[in-house]
């Protein structure tokens, strides 16, 4: 009748068995694990997570033995995990702050920022919605709370609903320094307050979607025939451009930015080898099929 | 034989099982009080900074925009006031008002059906509740009127919803306390049933009911995911006026949970999550210590035989 464990004790023991493992799990990230198969663990932007999911999985074909494990959570997610080390690689859709460069090498970790793919942003409104082309002046104006009703604006007699990704979102600081600053550094504008901030892309996607006064940006990647693209000029005076494959590649839409993979030191093995097929023909394909915009290739 | 002392082989053993489970018993006694003495130091002990480095003409300003350094938490207050006062007002008289019907009036049958039923609301997790007010309840709420579906408004339907079966089991408890002599006499003197209900049975409830208040209360503050996804999150303090509850609003805990994963450890806007975390204790605890207070107050009268 009396086993020598205590029933309670053996759940006990099985807990810290399976807590153990788990940590161990995560320990082996970018090491071989059991079998001579290489796990890459990949995180961060969520404008990337999908094409940082199609890269791992064609690269799985080519390279069964690699396994590159992919989560999202925003950029500044991936920084913080790769300077904790919990990750191989940060995906990351603006540049690494000063502050984030500092605390890694305050840990001992000296990143390298890769760009892997060009992403433009779309400025989007709801189809319904008479708008379709401005200025970055008027953006500015807009996501800063100065022009507050569609009818200044050439629409409906209506309030603007403003939408926003989250301020972990590199989206977010990119928009932030590229439009909503206009690219000035000394200029200290910021979002209105009563941006709506989104956890997700499908949250501002849904929003626009529903919404006929609604405006928002997300990566042209992600934007669907539900919404509307709005044409940007970089100024006045400047011709008003769509965001597509073609004018983010050659420069004439004017909000496109880098994104960017980040490793803890110069890669080596798995790594350098995921990240060379990256940007290489094969994994630029990708980008392209996914609506971001490839590299150029030389 | 009934003098005789117990088995003296059996003795032993049964009170050394018996100092285990009172001590187990102490222990789990002791060790709810002790977690929540650590959680409140450990919140101290990371959020104090917030209190120490920002001037708390700053930290009561308008404006949360924590990557530029600008940590005004009144958006914050408000937002969560907002939506915890709007559910509040929708989920206390119809809480109060179903656990009246489902104690007082309702035939048993219909009890027996309606309790458990509702038991199985309180089980409903808050994020799946959340994805519906998303889907289904902003778009209702948009297309009545408002700017935009995600509101404090919405909120706190949702948090009324979601706090409606505490506030049902708790009152129903309440209710089912006070003894059938009460009722009996004062449908004996000729009382209708409302009446017996509205002037003998709530009053003799009332300190129950305040609980079931109290810690619906409890439940619509502390809620998280529901409210980050039906909000809005926009940190922003409406204009005064009924409009207020059809606004977006940004709540405390969709601050804390939002931007948690990105903050950098040891940083200003880290010290300040856990500071809001501290502002979010102190309010729950000051809820509970002002329900058990009105509580005592009652039970005191009572027992000195004042009025029911």
């Amino acid at each position: 009748m009396r086993s020598p464990i205590h029933p309670l004790a053996r759940v006990a023991l099985a807990l810290l068995l399976l807590l153990t493992t788990g940590a161990a799990c995560t320990r082996s990230a970018g090491q071989t694990a059991s079998g001579g198969e290489q796990a890459i663990q990949n995180k961060g932007s969520d404008t990337m997570v999908n094409l940082a999911l199609a890269w791992a999985e064609a690269y799985r074909q080519q390279s069964p033995d690699v396994a590159i494990a992919v989560t999202g959570g925003g950029s500044g997610t991936g920084i913080a995990a790769l300077i904790n080390g919990t990750v191989d690689i940060a995906n990351a859709s603006r540049e690494m702050k000063e502050s984030e460069i500092e605390e890694a090498r305050a840990k001992g970790v000296e990143p390298i920022e890769h760009v892997v793919a060009i992403d433009a942003l779309a400025v989007i409104v709801n189809p319904a919605n008479p708008v379709s082309q401005l200025t970055i002046d008027q953006l500015a104006d807009i996501f800063t709370g100065r022009i507050t009703n569609w009818q200044e604006l050439g629409g409906d007699d209506a309030g603007i609903i403003l939408v926003s990704r989250e301020t972990n979102s590199g989206t977010h600081v990119y928009f932030l320094e590229e439009v909503v600053r206009k690219g000035d550094a000394e200029n200290t504008d910021i979002f209105a307050p009563q941006t709506m901030l989104m956890p997700s892309s499908v949250g501002i996607t849904s929003e626009i979607q529903r919404n006929p006064y609604a405006i928002g940006y997300d990566g042209l990647g992600y934007v669907t025939k539900h919404e509307k693209l709005i044409a940007v000029a970089r100024d006045a005076a400047s011709p008003f451009v769509l965001p597509t494959v073609e004018s983010g590649a050659d420069g004439t839409y004017p909000i496109a930015r880098d994104l960017y993979m980040i490793t803890a030191g110069e890669p080596s093995g798995a790594i350098a080898d995921f990240i060379a097929w990256i940007v290489g023909p094969a994994g630029q394909q990708i980008v392209a099929d996914l609506g971001f915009v490839p590299l150029s290739q030389e | 034989m009934t003098t005789a002392p117990p088995h003296p082989s059996g003795a032993p053993p049964r009170r050394r099982g018996e100092t285990a489970i009172e001590l187990l018993i102490w222990l789990a006694g002791i060790s709810a009080i002790a977690i929540v003495a650590l959680i409140f130091f450990f919140l101290l002990r990371e959020g104090i900074n917030t209190f120490l480095d920002i001037p708390l003409r700053q930290l009561f300003g308008v404006r949360w925009y924590p990557i530029e350094e600008q940590f005004g938490l009144m958006p914050l207050l408000v937002g969560t006031f907002l939506v915890t006062i709007g559910a509040v007002i929708i989920a206390v008289p119809l809480g109060v008002v179903a656990a009246i019907y489902l104690g007082e009036i309702a035939p048993l049958w219909l009890r027996e059906i309606l309790k458990p039923l509702i038991e199985i609301l309180a089980g409903i997790p808050s994020i799946v509740l959340g994805f519906l007010g998303w889907v289904a309840l902003a778009p209702i709420i948009q297309n009545a009127g408002a700017p935009t579906g995600l509101t404090a408004f919405t909120g706190s339907l949702l948090l009324a919803y979601m706090s409606l079966p505490t506030i049902i089991s708790i009152s129903e408890d309440a209710l089912y306390a006070v003894p059938k002599e009460y009722r009996d006499g004062s449908l004996a003197i000729g009382a209708t049933q409302w009446q017996t209900i509205w002037r003998v049975v709530l009053p003799a409830a009332r300190s129950g009911l305040v609980i079931a208040v109290m810690l619906g209360i409890g439940r619509v503050i502390g809620e998280t995911m529901a409210v980050l996804m039906v909000t809005g999150n926009a940190a922003n303090i409406p204009n005064f006026g009924l409009s207020m509850f059809f606004s977006p609003v940004r709540t405390m805990t969709a601050t804390i949970a939002a931007e948690m994963g990105e903050v950098a450890r040891g940083s200003l806007h880290y010290s300040v999550l856990f500071g809001i975390g501290l502002i979010l204790f102190l309010i729950t605890f000051t809820v509970n210590w002002l329900a058990t207070r009105l509580v005592g107050v009652e039970g005191a009268r009572r027992q000195q035989g004042g009025r029911l």
